[in-house]
């Protein structure tokens, strides 16, 4: 008969994020104490609410199975004085005692039953320091100095095997069979069984499972709700019994900006917002409760309210904000940090400029609008509305602009230049907004390395590598003419850094083998756009017949021309070619040379590898019946010359020795 | 319907039955209930205390001139210590809350993660911001650290925003309008003070007297602190007005920023400079304490 086995530790509001992972977490070290101490069963279940972090186990044995212990006592060769020694230090006769034979002779060994322990004994020992080291990003203690460490103060613990507390302490809190139930709805000091457990919470307004409580919170989300998974996820952590409410607000607020109506309802207030039929914004909210209902209306209205005053706040640092012109705002830049060896705000814009007008350039984008959003970009930083809605920096600046009555390129490319935020996130929508952006990173990149912040390990404060890949997938998805070697000098660590970034983006973001990453750059790296055409095609043409045994051979040949020490430069003689598959090769190698060209002038480079992949058969053939080492020097070099030609010729796309295949 | 004033005595009365000094606000002007003495100091050291007090918190960035219906230069803060916290310390906050009438069945509570920390002095703690109906009403934080050392005691510290909650409780729009007692309103007793400190703090205040005053509080904390090494015996040590000192200049210092008056690289070295005084002043009370102990 096997055992189930319940526990529930009981604290105060744990972090709505940090409650996935130290589940995970608490699952895995049980199921190794499990394990260690063949305690059979397994977990079968975590739940979890603020309050409380709970794992089901089921199939534990009563006991730990009777093992058989061997200890080994002195060699067979000893004296029986010492062999009696041990016998006695057992507690045994010395007759028994067996001989066994190991590795390094043979032993006087003795072979002692052990009786298993009491599952309830071993969890008893094991817990307390399950419950501890169970990992949380910061912990705090709580008993006075010295104490246990927890995320919270731990109140209460069930921890049940069977019918049975499994009796342990932590942190002065003794185990039971009695939890709590909704801080305000439950009953305190609840007794339960595992059979019971989920019911009696139930009962008290506490709905353990987390799948329960976000069923709870989508039903009220239909179609005209924002999505919002990430705030789904807080407050299916923040309840332990959601009920949804809507709410409304005074439509005169929606002549403020969607963006800023969106970031208070959502960021500050834990809401969802509404859209109305045009796919605008509806005067209208959704906010969780932590509680079961709203009889009296008192919650929507206390929710409403606190909502005007921040809607209300948010139009008076637009008014007061707008007394002060973005362009007025630029000389007080040179008080707002930028980095504290970096200087001010005001050094980073007039940096920016510059490589802003150069990229506008290049781009063909407005340079004086370019320049001029470049200029302006960073002031909303001073803004009250920024100082308020951190989050909304640029995108503020982008509205005052507009509001200001600047260019629509300006404003647009302040709204955008922070963009992307992530790696999938919008990229800014015009040319002038593309170079800002990538100025602004640029110039973030350069500077950091400059005084040695590069990122290392998991240390990236000033998100160096965001930053990088930002610029990669602007250059990569909008195809910009805008070479790498233009924005960083070469052979530089950052060069470097960029060129990692390079790779990590078309391997782990597009998805791109390794090899192929590798061939494509090592035929060139500095035209981004080139290199996602040729990755393309090479990927396309990869699984056709030709294309990897004609690569093996690519491979074949580079390696004889380093054994041979080749150097390139010999006059190639067509002459001296053996008439067969020599000849052949030759033939074949100046037309598929021709067609590829043709092809590479279009950027047409499926058609060209497919043209290069071609040449498979006679390249076979050529290796089949042509021996390069001719014992003719002569002979021997002009070959070595051709093969080279193919190799240099047909590598400006793909080095195909990079290639790993099969073969 | 209560007002403001008797929002006030229910609270105090209900931590006072609770065990709690009630002591009067501190006399020299801060930025949070937490830089008085009554906190900050004495969350150090192995003696039990529990006390609550209202507090004046200035913060001369935040003023309006009395035009903004939530944002105030000066708010009071109810400021709750429980050293040690006792284990029904939620239970007794939330208590509170029924005391000055939030039924809280009809309404919605959640405690947010909200943690503080003051990195210039080595201190911080853990906790939430408390939020009823949408609305952050209270900080809830148990200290762990002060000066970079573990605190013997861990002290629960409840700091009420009483502007809102009384807000909330009078159903008022604006705090100017709420009741402070019968046919007064908060924009009778504060208005003014919101108004005019509002034009000193941003227009008036004289930058050169500022730096001026800042300089001698600097110098008065400095010479002290240099004593203390020498000075028999401890206990009859001024760490308490030295600490004084200390907030002066972190009230000077705030005025200054509001000013507009400290550049970017002045900025690092003013507030190294009051950090310095503060970290003095925390390790002489510590040492102070621990030879009292």
């Amino acid at each position: 008969m096997t055992l189930p086995f319940l526990l529930e530790i009981g604290a105060e509001e744990i972090p709505d994020w940090m409650i996935e992972p130290a589940l995970k977490n608490l699952s895995e070290l049980f199921n190794t104490v499990l394990v260690e101490h063949k305690l059979g069963g397994a977990v079968t279940g975590m739940d979890a609410t603020p309050r409380r972090l709970v794992l089901h186990a089921e199939g534990l044995a009563g006991k730990q199975e009777d093992s058989i212990e061997l200890v080994t006592g002195p060699a067979k060769s000893a004296p029986p004085k010492a062999v009696e020694g041990f016998a006695k230090k057992s507690g045994v006769a010395a007759d028994q005692l067996v001989l066994a034979t190991s590795e390094r002779g043979e032993y006087w060994t003795l072979s002692r039953k052990v009786s298993g322990r009491a599952t309830l004994d071993v969890l008893a020992s094991a817990l307390p320091q399950i419950v501890g080291k169970i990992y949380f990003p910061k912990t705090m203690y709580w008993t006075g100095k010295g104490g246990a460490r927890f995320i919270r103060p731990i109140r209460w613990i069930v921890a049940l095997l069977g019918p049975d507390v499994v009796p342990f302490e932590f942190a002065a809190v003794k185990s039971g069979n009695t939890t709590n139930g909704h801080r305000i709805l439950g009953n305190k000091n609840l007794p339960v069984t595992i059979a019971n457990h989920r019911e009696e919470l139930r009962k008290n307004f506490v709905v353990l499972s987390a799948a329960e409580r976000r069923a709870m919170i989508e039903k009220a989300l239909d179609e005209r709700v924002e999505s919002d998974e990430a705030l789904v996820n807080t407050l299916v952590y923040l309840t332990e019994y959601p009920t949804p409410i809507r709410g409304a607000f005074d439509p005169k607020y929606l002549t403020l900006p969607r963006e800023i109506l969106s970031t208070v309802m959502r960021h500050h207030q834990r809401y969802f917002s509404v859209t109305n039929d045009k796919g605008g914004l509806a005067p209208e909210f959704i906010a969780v409760m932590n509680t079961s209902a709203d009889p009296d209306g008192l919650v929507r209205m206390g929710n409403e309210r606190v909502l005007r005053a921040r809607f209300n706040d948010a139009r008076f640092f637009w008014d007061v904000d707008q007394k002060k012109k973005l362009e007025d705002r630029v000389e007080d830049l040179k008080h707002v940090t930028f980095q504290a060896k970096l200087g001010s705000y005001f050094e980073k814009t007039e940096r920016v400029i510059v490589i802003a007008r150069n990229i506008a350039q290049i781009l063909e984008a407005k340079v004086p609008a370019t320049e001029r959003a470049a200029r302006l970009c960073k002031t909303d930083l001073t803004t009250d509305m920024v100082k308020e809605f951190t989050d909304l920096q640029g995108i503020v600046g982008g509205l005052y602009a507009r509001a200001q009555g600047e260019w629509e390129e300006v404003a647009q490319a302040i709204y955008d230049h922070y963009r992307p935020l992530n790696m999938d996130g919008p990229l800014p929508s015009t040319l002038e907004g593309l170079a800002l952006s990538i100025a602004d990173k640029i110039d973030t990149l350069e500077q950091c390395f400059a005084i040695g912040m590069a990122p290392t390990g998991s240390k990236d404060p000033f998100a160096l590598r965001r930053a990088a890949q930002g610029v990669v997938r602007m250059i990569v998805e909008r195809k910009l003419p805008l070479p790498l070697d233009h924005l960083v000098p070469k052979n530089t660590p950052l060069e470097a850094f960029l060129l990692d970034r390079i790779r990590y983006y078309f391997k782990d973001i597009r998805a791109f083998q390794y090899d192929e990453v590798n061939a494509v750059l090592a035929s060139g790296s500095d035209d981004l756009v080139d290199i996602d055409s040729r990755l393309t095609a090479l990927a396309e043409v990869r699984p056709t017949e030709n294309f990897e045994p004609l690569a093996a051979s690519f491979k074949r040949i580079q390696n004889i021309l380093r054994q041979a020490n080749y150097s390139a430069g010999g006059t190639f003689d067509p002459n001296l070619l053996e008439p067969g598959p020599e000849a052949d090769l030759y033939a074949e190698f100046t037309r598929v040379r021709e067609a590829v060209n043709a092809y590479r002038s279009k950027h047409d480079y499926k058609s060209a590898l497919e043209a290069i992949a071609s040449l498979r058969p006679k390249v076979d053939l050529f290796f089949d019946k042509v021996l390069v080492n001719a014992p003719d020097e002569t002979i021997r070099q002009n070959r070595l010359t051709l093969l080279n030609s193919l190799l240099t010729e047909f590598s400006a796309i793909a080095d195909f020795s990079e290639i790993v295949t099969t073969h | 319907m209560d007002s403001f004033q008797q929002t006030l005595f229910k609270l105090k009365n209900y931590w006072s039955e609770r065990g709690c000094i009630i002591q009067e606000p501190y006399d020299v002007e801060v930025g949070a209930g937490t830089m008085c003495p009554e906190t900050f100091l004495r969350v150090v050291g192995p003696k039990p205390y529990s006390v609550a007090y209202v507090q004046p918190s200035r913060r001369p960035a935040d003023g309006r001139y009395g035009e903004n219906p939530n944002r105030l230069y000066k708010h009071q803060q109810l400021q709750v210590i429980l050293k040690p916290s006792p284990n029904d310390v939620i239970d007794q906050y939330l208590g509170s809350l029924e005391a000055i009438g939030i039924d809280l069945r009809k309404h919605d509570i959640k405690f947010e993660e909200d943690n503080w920390e003051s990195p210039t002095l080595g201190a911080w703690g853990i906790g939430w911001q408390v939020m009823l109906d949408g609305m952050e009403i209270t900080q809830f934080t148990y200290f762990q650290q002060c000066g970079g050392v573990d605190l013997d005691l861990v002290p629960a510290e409840i700091t009420y925003g009483l502007e809102r909650i009384v807000a909330f409780l009078q159903g008022k729009e604006s705090v100017y309008d709420i009741e402070w007692t019968k046919s007064v309103s908060y924009a009778d007793v504060r208005f003014a003070d919101e108004l005019q400190f509002s034009v000193y703090n941003f227009e008036l205040a004289d930058v050169a007297t500022l730096w001026k005053l800042f300089d001698l509080h600097e110098g008065e904390c400095q010479r002290l602190l240099d004593l203390y090494k020498s000075y028999e015996p401890r206990n009859r040590f001024p760490v308490l007005p030295s600490y004084d000192q200390v907030l002066k200049c972190s009230n000077l210092f705030n005025l200054l920023d509001s000013r507009g008056a400290i550049s970017v690289t002045e900025r690092v070295g003013v507030i190294a400079r009051v950090r310095k005084l503060a970290v003095g002043v925390a390790q002489a009370w510590m040492n102070q304490q621990g030879a009292a102990a």
